[in-house]
């Protein structure tokens, strides 16, 4: 473990990442969590049914921005509990040919607060998509000792 | 469309095994972009004291989502799947999913609450792993992996 607990502060920064989302990288999460619902790839059947367009998974943005904490604490298995709200969607425009993506999420994590005894930290992530917040309460306790 | 108001507090038993294998840990780091090497190389995971390749934080989903199916498919609960929004999800592990395990998940419907024309409903799935030969999931040869809580919101019409 790369971390220790006793040098960490309430506040700190543990850094923060851009995420670029394709169609493509909705099939593949579809393929991937076995989540096949077609507002993530039909753009037609996302339409109807009263969406702006085709959206990510709320798992994949939840998947996506841990990876944050998981790379800080240095190892997976520390992030104990994982919890978020998703406030709001992230349409991923269809960008299939062009090097563009479709949407970019951008994650930023601190420590929200420290348990001594538990061993743990609590990481808070703000999670932004076109300047939206897309994830609230976006809380990774990590296991450190 | 009408939530049944009676899926509270209903369960679903633990139904199928689901085999944890490497290659969907490898498929599913690569589709949520982890990189981390626990993820991909035994050696690394071995080097970090687990017994295989490490599952990312998320990967239980995968079996909350099909346990969660048994309460969207069933005929008696009124959901339509199309207007289904996931509006939060918890995970709390146990010990770390790696690898080898076989899973299973205990489905309860701990909440249903009309909103707006819609409903909200959360469900959790208590997620085991069975022993090494168990045919059954027996208290006895079980041990708690992890728990996972989700709340769906069904929209009514025009929401």
């Amino acid at each position: 473990m790369s971390v220790n607990i006793a040098e960490l502060t309430v506040g700190q920064d543990i850094g923060s990442r851009s995420i670029t989302v394709t169609r493509t990288d909705l099939v593949k999460y579809a393929g991937a969590s076995g989540d096949f619902n077609p507002i993530h790839w039909n753009e037609a059947f996302a339409t109807e049914v009263g969406l702006p367009g085709v959206i990510a998974h709320g798992m994949f943005t939840m998947g996506a921005v841990v990876q944050l904490v998981t790379d800080w604490a240095g190892d997976p298995a520390a992030v104990v509990d994982f919890q978020t709200r998703f406030t709001k969607p992230v349409p991923v425009a269809d960008t299939t040919g062009t090097p563009e993506a479709g949407a970019v999420i951008e994650v930023s994590g601190a420590i929200g607060a420290l348990d001594a005894d538990a061993g743990t930290a609590r990481v808070d992530l703000t999670v932004l998509s076109s300047a939206q917040k897309v994830l609230v309460k976006a809380q990774a306790v990590v296991r450190l000792a | 469309m009408t939530i049944n108001p009676d899926l509270q507090g209903r369960s679903y038993p633990a139904a199928e095994v689901y085999d944890v294998g490497r290659e969907k840990i490898r498929e599913f780091a690569r589709a949520v972009k982890a990189t981390h090497p626990a993820h991909f190389d035994v050696a690394a995971a071995e080097a970090l004291g687990h017994s295989d390749l490490v599952a990312p934080p998320t990967f239980a989903i995968i079996v909350a989502q099909r346990a969660d199916a048994q309460l969207i498919e069933d005929p008696d609960s009124g959901i339509d799947f199309s207007r289904v929004v996931h509006a939060d999800q918890r995970f709390t592990h146990h010990r770390p999913i790696v690898a080898g395990d076989r899973l299973v998940a205990e489905l309860h419907v701990d909440g249903v609450r009309a909103m707006g024309g819609g409903a909200m409903i959360t469900t959790r799935s208590e997620i085991f792993a069975l022993a090494s030969g168990a045919a059954g999931d027996a208290a006895s040869v079980r041990e708690p992996v992890a728990t996972t809580t989700s709340s769906i919101l069904v929209r009514g019409e025009g929401q």
